[in-house]
């Protein structure tokens, strides 16, 4: 199975396993955090991991993302099993993370934030070329962002995650992870990053994204895997599924405080009456 | 496309975007400008303005304030504390303070006292032993700052007692040792002044370096596709600096000239400033001030960059201690004590440096030493005690953070970080 080819090419064919998850636990004392963790995510595709408060989502995040180690289990990535125990071994191996928070250093013109600790030419700053690149990646991006050069705080949510995005794909990861990327924005800028994600998966990225929000997880994921309490709940490819199914596997219970509500609205809606 | 033409109908790569006005011309790069300076973006506006007043005030009050003998004295005078302030804007621009540094510059005074003067070593050793103390001295803060979490301002506080205590200690019974007027240091303190000449052609040299430097940017971006500041706007800029150097330059060498000790002080000013601006140590440094945190993600490796800063500190506190003692001639108790401490970081601060971390560049030093020293020198000519210079410089530093936490309300509200 050549990966690196069908990657390069920027298909968008699922045939690429980019990375597979098998058995992962991680124990913080007595709490089980994760157990058993299975996951698959292939080259173009988009794989939402949803779940409840405490189902262990940002756990997941931070052992991928080298944060913490898993107690257990095994990591395969590119079709070699891999270790993570620091953040810029992930960076290394082409596993970049977008945090909730984002961050940024507000003081830093967009450029300087992009290349943080990446500069080109550390003891001469090559500003042209590392200027000329950050034009490069956000117009891949299609990124609405007037100048490079103005600090990070005069930019909008939007294109403060934007730029958060772009800093991931400089390092050209394979995968990419995104800890709810739309939670803090508007309805047009979570818009603009839902097309962003698109965006990645065209490029052929292997797309990991957390979030709350069902309606942004339908929009773009290609399969959703839910997680509760620790575990593997359900892996559905999103066309095949409905909400109150998701949202079920995420509550882990069909009569649920969700469902109660939907059978109410629709035994009372008239469409429905056949 | 060898000019930035309006004609050229390819737009530069990064003035795409219609929303973005650049400074096309030089009435364009007057209107951004007072556009940031509203938006509470500063910059030394504040400071070049109160220089003009004080100067103002205190010409008015006494004739040969402006005189060139007393401006030439001024430059010597305020060198080395100026070194100390360099240090001290790195210390803020990572969010952190080091209210140590008179102790610390007072001690190496002693330690140069003790080792040339009194022991006879050769005077080379002699001052990199005193530089190194201070060298050790910010190891130490470092260490303690990053394995134990000490704040900084607590841990300095500490060491000036401390280092206070061992200054005294070094100095002895007689708590003053004199430095022998023949020695390099003092001459270099009080008599080496730059030949006219040589003048001249350090300041074309700088002229020249600037415009060759700001040439080659501009060609390297046009050549990539960016936006470049036209010939006119660089040919402008650069003769405004000829003008104001040489200017300057012909006004002091009408009495004794530059002295070789501010000379040494611009050069660390300009050194300082091409590593905090041109290289990967320097983006650290202003990220680790702006957002701790987000460093770190990136792979910056805070506690090394806490560690350089701490050094880099206490070093030029140490280099600006010796650069004292020789102006001075000797090493005393009172060396490094009094007023010097808030001196230092009443400059970094007057000079644009924000105490909140992220913001301030190494002119800050500059600019902000040149006005304690012009309120010291203008209250001395008055004939006017310290009693007056504490507290004038008290309400100028007052004014200066006033400034700094205004217009960093005003950049927050205007989008600036």
């Amino acid at each position: 199975m050549n990966v690196e080819s069908s990657l390069d090419e920027g298909e968008t064919a699922t045939n690429g396993r980019v990375l597979s998850l098998r058995g992962i636990s991680k124990n913080f004392g007595a709490v089980a955090a994760l157990t058993d963790v299975e996951l698959d995510i292939s080259a173009g595709e988009v794989v939402a991991v949803v779940g409840d408060n405490g189902a262990g989502k940002s756990t997941l995040v931070k052992v991928l993302a080298g944060v913490h180690a898993a107690d257990a289990g095994t990591i395969e990535f590119l079709g070699s099993q891999v270790t993570v125990n620091n953040p810029q071994r992930a960076l290394d191996l082409g596993i970049a993370t977008v945090f909730q928070d984002l961050a940024l250093c507000d003081n830093l013109d967009v450029v300087a934030n992009l290349f943080l600790h990446n500069e080109l030419a550390p003891m001469r700053l090559d500003e042209v070329a590392m200027e000329v690149r950050s034009w490069e990646l956000l117009k891949q991006l299609a990124a609405k962002i007037p100048s490079v050069r103005i600090p990070i705080a005069s930019l909008s949510g939007g294109q403060r995650q934007t730029v958060a995005i772009a800093r991931s794909l400089l390092l050209e990861p394979k995968l990419i992870i995104l800890d709810e990327p739309t939670a803090a924005l508007g309805v047009a800028q979570t818009a603009e990053v839902l097309n962003l994600v698109e965006r990645l998966r065209e490029n052929g990225l292997a797309v990991m994204m957390i979030s709350h929000n069902m309606e942004d997880v339908r929009a773009v994921a290609d399969r959703i895997a839910v997680l509760r309490l620790g575990r593997n709940n359900g892996d559905f490819k999103t066309e095949d599924v409905s909400t109150e199914d998701v949202v079920a596997a995420i509550t882990g219970a069909t009569d649920n405080a969700v469902s109660r509500r939907v059978s109410q609205t629709t035994a009372t809606s008239p469409e429905d009456a056949s | 496309m060898t000019r930035t033409d309006e004609s050229t109908p390819s737009v530069a790569a990064d003035l795409q975007d219609e929303r973005l006005r650049g400074p096309e011309d030089i009435g364009g790069m007057f209107k951004i400008a007072i556009e940031r300076i509203r938006g509470g973006d500063l910059g030394v506006l504040p400071v070049v303005v109160g220089l003009i007043i004080i100067w103002t005030i205190f010409q008015s009050l006494n004739s040969s304030f402006l005189s060139s003998a007393n401006l030439s004295n001024l430059l010597m005078e305020m060198s080395a504390v100026g070194v100390i302030a360099l240090g001290i804007v790195c210390v803020l621009l990572v969010g952190e303070i080091d209210l140590s540094v008179g102790s610390v510059s007072g001690l190496s005074a002693a330690v140069l006292g003790t080792t040339f003067a009194k022991s006879d070593w050769p005077i080379a050793l002699g001052l990199v032993v005193a530089v190194l103390t201070g060298t050790v001295i910010g190891l130490i803060y470092a260490q303690v700052y990053s394995r134990f979490g000490v704040p900084s301002f607590v841990i300095s506080l500490a060491g000036l007692l401390g280092i206070l205590g061992l200054q005294l200690e070094t100095l002895g019974k007689s708590g003053t040792i004199n430095l022998p007027f023949d020695s390099v240091i003092v001459k270099f303190g009080q008599l080496w002044f730059v030949p006219d000449v040589v003048s001249y052609v350090l300041v074309l040299l700088a002229i020249g370096g600037f415009l060759a430097t700001r040439v080659m940017r501009a060609r390297a971006r046009e050549a990539s596709g960016l936006s470049a500041p036209s010939w006119q706007l660089l040919a402008l800029q650069a003769g405004a600096l000829a003008v104001l150097l040489l200017g300057a330059l012909a006004y002091l060498n009408q009495g004794r000239g530059v002295g070789w000790m501010f000379v040494l002080f611009v050069v660390l000013v300009l050194v300082l400033h091409y590593a905090l601006t041109r290289t990967q140590w320097g983006r650290s440094v202003f990220a680790v001030g702006g957002n701790e945190e987000a460093a770190r993600r990136s792979g910056v490796n805070v506690t090394r960059v806490y560690l350089s800063v701490f050094v880099l500190c206490s070093t030029l506190a140490a280099l600006g201690g010796v650069l004292a003692a020789g102006r001075l001639a000797a090493a005393a108790q009172s060396s490094g004590a009094g007023d010097v401490n808030l001196n230092a970081i009443a400059a970094a601060v007057i000079g644009g440096t924000s105490l909140f971390g992220g913001r301030g560049s190494a002119f800050a030093a500059l600019l902000g030493i040149l006005v304690i020293q012009s309120i010291s020198s203008g209250l001395t000519l008055l004939n006017l005690d310290a009693s007056y210079r504490f507290m004038v410089t008290c309400v100028v530093l007052l004014l200066a953070v006033m400034v700094d936490s205004v217009s960093r309300r005003s950049r927050a509200s205007h989008g600036r970080a």
